[in-house]
């Protein structure tokens, strides 16, 4: 079904396949990428699963965040341009080869 | 009556309004409480309640409309889990007509919880976030209990002295001084934890943040302490007087920090990453003084905040080891556990109970029609023990799976800012307890706080026992 990248801050790479319907949350939670707290276990009521996705893959996350999640990016220093909840992202094989980027600290 | 009481209550507000640019702010409050004091003699206006400490009965025993957890002893007489667990399974939505409060709604499970804090849009924060009132004449202001978009320019204004990246820089500071207060403990004879080691350390950490003179860290403590246990407010037992003398005292020592930040910046001397340079750099908060229940209120926030909530998690770290000992075995084997216990620590503790918010239209939640206009308190303490949610609640198990999953830090935009901080306090604590001491025993039993929001300890006597 092909794979994911999660780029650690420092820049370490991890791969993970894809489970066609998981949430991005849940696919790095399973694969044990380190970075993703999800404290409210995916109920985009927290902020801790924030991902940067890479420029030109954001519009195949459904492009720009929803209301709800912008409120909850909006308390991190780190928001970016192409921030996303991952517990708001549903994975597809459409997304085979996707880079999203971890933020130095989740809060 | 009424009238005459609302155009004096208008008059107290005109009055903090319009001194604010002339008169230091303690100098008005001082002035308001004497206002209060005499009007209260010629109008006899609504009284203050006062709370004496009675024997709960057995939950079992109560029809389910009298079930009042707004009692400040339920927590003191350790009631509050059967109490919880009534309503739990059978009226999760629960209305109480007639508490000393006035009539509010109760929200006990998890998921109920969650819906509600993060729905910001059906549910206000404002007037402020305990079930009763501030006292009157003292309608602070703080960033916590504001709806957007004011609640957003405040606290993302003040939020970067809690940033990770901040914490990065205060990681070796708070080991430090932990190891300092760890290595001054008695051992082999008995102490107050509460004393010693939680109000000390957080004290300590509150002078840092806000550039507090560090000698007199212990008022910050006192002050939060005061601020958190109005009767009407929380069903505390401070008396109106002292809330006063504290409020005018805090006020003065504030602004003479602020004052003495703005001259430095006006200098142009480099500004530091506390409380008050953070607030003094942005330019939306900048003036932040001239309005006196806006300044007074958001850095008693910030005290209050970054007080309780640790101190207790400080001390009920102990409690619950020592009520579960095969825990601290556990965790001496394998130190690596102490983050997730940190979170299990919070969890269990709950040192807030809970936070209120009022409903802003009809909202249908679990069968219950809440009206526009009630108030809705969301009990943490009773969602963090909701068997739907979390697999056997009641256990401290330091290596419980999932253990962030909890409801202590709130959902949504309100969601404790500090939360990291916290989190890296109690870890320094535990990994610094653990390279010195082989047993951390408690003798007796704990000594609780009056009131239905903080769930505190007063006392928790300890024995101490050196690595061999």
């Amino acid at each position: 079904m092909g794979s994911i990248t999660f780029v650690e801050h420092d820049g370490t790479e991890h791969a993970v396949d894809i489970e066609d319907g998981k949430t991005l949350m849940q696919t790095a939670v399973d694969n044990n990428v380190p970075g993703i707290d999800a404290d409210c276990g995916g109920d985009c009521a927290c902020g801790t699963c924030h991902v940067i996705v890479a420029d030109k893959w954001f519009s195949i996350t459904g492009g720009a965040a929803t209301e709800d999640e912008k409120q909850m990016l909006a308390l991190t220093p780190e928001n970016a341009d192409t921030s996303r909840l991952s517990c708001q992202i549903e994975t597809s094989a459409a997304m085979d080869g996707m880079v999203v980027h971890l933020p130095e600290f989740q809060m | 009556m009424t009238i005459v009481n609302s155009l004096v209550n208008s008059v107290v507000d005109t009055v903090v309004a319009k001194a604010s640019t002339v008169v230091p702010i303690d100098r008005q409050i001082q002035g308001v409480h004497l206002f209060l004091k005499a009007k209260r003699r010629v109008f006899k206006g609504k009284p203050i309640p006062e709370f004496t400490e009675t024997s709960l009965p057995d939950v079992s025993t109560l029809a389910i409309e009298d079930i009042d957890l707004s009692n400040p002893f339920l927590y003191r007489q350790n009631r509050w889990q059967s109490y919880y667990k009534r309503l739990r399974d059978e009226c999760p939505v629960h209305y109480q007509e007639n508490s000393p409060f006035g009539p509010f709604w109760s929200i006990m499970r998890y998921k109920d919880i969650q819906f509600v804090d993060k729905h910001h849009d059906l549910f206000s924060a404002e007037p402020i976030i305990t079930l009763g009132d501030r006292p009157e004449g003292l309608a602070v202001q703080m960033f916590i209990a504001m709806d957007p978009p004011k609640h957003d320019v405040q606290r993302q204004a003040v939020q970067p002295v809690v940033a990770p990246k901040n914490l990065q820089e205060m990681e070796g500071l708070i080991r430090r001084r932990t190891a300092e207060v760890l290595d001054n403990l008695p051992v082999n004879e008995p102490f107050d934890w509460v004393q010693l080691v939680s109000t000390e350390l957080t004290a300590r950490m509150l002078a840092t943040l806000l550039d507090f003179p560090y000698e007199q860290r212990r008022d910050l403590v006192y002050w939060s302490d005061i601020a958190a246990a109005s009767p009407e407010t929380t069903g505390g037992p401070v008396d109106r007087d002292e809330t006063f003398r504290v409020a005018a005292e805090a006020a003065k020592q504030f602004s003479l920090l602020w004052r003495k930040k703005e001259a430095q910046k006006a200098a142009g001397e480099a500004m530091g990453y506390d409380l008050i340079s953070l607030m003094l750099a942005n330019k939306d908060i900048e003036n932040m003084i001239d309005q006196p229940m806006d300044f007074l209120g958001n850095l008693v926030l910030l005290i209050v905040g970054g007080n309780d909530t640790t101190r207790n998690s400080m001390s009920g770290g102990v409690h619950a080891l020592n009520q579960f000992p095969e825990e601290f075995i556990k965790l001496q084997n394998n130190p690596d556990l102490i983050p997730n216990m940190v979170s299990e620590i919070i969890r269990w503790q709950t040192p807030l109970a809970y936070m209120r918010r009022v409903a802003k239209q009809d909202v249908e939640l679990n069968g219950q029609t809440i009206k526009k206009g009630d108030k809705v308190i969301m009990w943490y303490a009773s969602g963090n023990r909701d068997e739907r949610a979390i697999e056997q609640p009641d256990q401290f198990i330091i290596d419980r799976k999932k253990a962030r999953n909890h409801l202590s830090f709130g959902f949504g935009i309100h969601r404790c800012m500090g939360n990291r901080l916290a989190e890296l306090q109690l870890r320094i604590l535990w990994e610094e307890l653990l390279k010195r001491f082989d047993k951390i025993e408690t003798l007796g039993e704990p000594k609780y706080v009056q009131s239905n929001f903080v769930r505190g300890y007063s006392e928790l006597m300890v024995q101490l026992t050196a690595k061999t």
